[in-house]
């Protein structure tokens, strides 16, 4: 079973390259710092979904990662045991189960206007859609890959250890700081690229929720496009080869992007879990 | 009385509602060597761990009654302060595996950011490793790190980090237990060393370790302190019927 899978991936590999050939053969490896994205005049540049797509990525891991942490050594640490923690674990697990659209709507009757009102407020355009909501969803979303890893990671320093700290007279916090984040710390590294991976590829709420324009993003509260959502966005419209390779070929870039970052991800975690 | 370093009164201490430790009253000198045997989930463990408050690190776990280190109740002190002042070395040996040989010793320092110059520090890690005769095995690698050293290594190392933090009282939890006979002998070879400058307090389920480092022996049945005398005089002469049995090997 496991080999009809890995033909499927790489028969997904194989397709996309296919299909990206066109576009690869008009456009070369300009194709991704080209600025402009403009299908009327079939110029194709994927500097700005590369941008759209890092920018979301990474804020909304910065923003995830006091949350994942936090609930990570709680539950990891603090209160590992017991109904509260068993209730709280499931709900971050939940968090991940909920589909991408409802995350969009929620975002756009709730996310929205709280946005607006606080770009108003330090006056930058009141958009309300833009990177950086997309970014705030994003976090949300990716908040139990970092937090449920950590959590098992946490749950698995040597109470020896622990001990051997607290014997010589540490506190909690001096036992978290000094014994458990320095033996967990390249496993909770894997945990963010995992996040990672997962915020780079995600489509449908950030297309929702990102405000869809083709332009290089001039600040973190400009609208924009990922290379995600710009296929979900414009897929259904291409209506020549040379664009709907062009579209393809974002997809093999996000595919190759997000493998690595997966194989990096789960390579560490296995030397983690070997020691 | 001036002589004693600790005293436990009516000392009882509890996991939820099972009763581990009953009604212990012991009286500790200086510079003593002290076994506590006895048979499996007889207790011995959970006092030890209860002098230096580390019985209340396990969720459930309660004691009541006192524990006096010189003079002053442990229960009245704070934890963070008395498990400072009191040194304790594991069944396993547990160095922490990101610091080196060099940091571990100094762990304790680390640990509750006390600042320490660095010529300070040299000098602490020289005379803890060698009161732990480890110092000639590992002065040129200082800096590896300290999971690398044996079993038998390793245990000095952590004995060495717990005399770092220059303590009167050291308490031992089945130290050897993890250990091949030959790392074994080495610890035990300390503990005469040791003797000199500390109050040792040797947690063993083996009776010829404790009839060749102790002093004294107190022996811990069902929760409860049967017989505290001379090593010599309970492996000769026991004055419990329940003594006599363990040490002739009628129950383990």
């Amino acid at each position: 079973m496991s080999i009809i899978l890995v033909l499927i991936i790489l028969g997904v590999l194989t397709t996309l390259i296919i299909e990206s050939m066109p576009s690869i053969k008009a456009l070369g490896i300009g194709y991704l710092w080209g600025k402009v994205w403009d299908p009327v005049q079939n110029i194709y540049g994927a500097y700005p979904f590369l941008i759209g797509t890092l920018l979301t990525s990474f804020i909304a891991l910065i923003i995830s990662i006091p949350f994942s942490y936090a609930i990570a050594i709680y539950l990891g640490e603090y209160n590992p045991k017991g109904w509260l923690s068993d209730l709280l674990k499931n709900t971050v697990e939940l968090i991940a189960a909920v589909p991408s659209i409802i995350y969009g709507f929620w975002g756009l009757f709730v996310l929205v206007p709280l946005v607006r009102e606080f770009e108003g407020k330090i006056h930058v355009l009141p958009y309300g859609i833009g990177i950086f909501t997309a970014s705030i969803i994003l976090a949300v979303m990716i908040i139990p890959y970092g937090a449920s890893l950590g959590i098992t990671l946490i749950r698995m320093v040597p109470s020896p250890l622990k001990e051997g700290a607290y014997a010589l007279g540490a506190t909690r916090f001096e036992v978290i700081r000094n014994v458990i984040m320095p033996y967990t710390r390249s496993g909770l590294f894997a945990g963010i690229l995992l996040s990672l991976g997962r915020a780079l590829g995600e489509t449908m709420a950030v297309t929702m929720l990102i405000g869809n324009t083709s332009a290089v993003p001039t600040s973190i509260f400009a609208p924009g496009n990922t290379m995600a959502s710009v296929i979900a966005n414009e897929f259904t419209e291409a209506d020549h080869t040379e664009y709907l390779s062009a579209l393809i070929e974002l997809g093999l870039v996000l595919f190759l992007v997000t493998v690595v970052i997966n194989l990096i991800g789960r390579r560490i975690i296995t030397r983690f879990t070997n020691n | 009385m001036e002589n004693t370093i600790v005293k436990a009164e009516n000392y009882n201490a509890y996991f939820g509602d099972n009763h581990v430790v009953k009604d212990v009253n012991i009286s500790i000198n200086k510079n003593e060597v002290i076994a506590v045997m006895g048979p499996s989930g007889c207790g011995k463990t959970t006092f030890l761990r209860g002098i230096n408050r580390m019985h209340e690190l396990i969720p459930n776990a309660t004691a009541k009654g006192k524990i006096l280190l010189e003079g002053e109740n442990v229960y009245d002190m704070n934890a963070i302060y008395v498990r400072a002042k009191i040194g304790m070395v594991f069944q396993r040996p547990n160095p922490f595996p990101n610091l080196s040989i060099y940091e571990n010793v100094v762990a304790g320092y680390l640990l509750n950011g006390i600042k320490v110059s660095k010529a300070d520090k040299d000098v602490i890690v020289e005379r803890s490793l060698t009161s732990a005769a480890l110092w000639k095995e590992v002065k040129d690698s200082l800096h590896k790190k300290g999971t690398f050293l044996s079993g038998g290594q390793q245990q000095r190392l952590c004995i060495a980090r717990a005399i770092a933090m220059q303590p009167e009282l050291i308490l031992f939890d089945e130290p050897t237990s993890a250990l091949d006979p030959i790392s074994t002998s080495s610890v035990e070879a300390l503990f005469h060393e040791l003797k000199e400058n500390y109050t040792l307090i040797i947690v063993t389920h083996n009776m010829q370790q404790a009839a060749r480092v102790s002093d004294r022996t107190a022996f811990f049945y069902m929760g409860e302190l049967v017989e505290f005398d001379d090593t010599k005089q309970m492996f000769t002469n026991p004055a419990d019927q329940r003594t006599q049995n363990y040490i002739t090997g009628r129950f383990s």
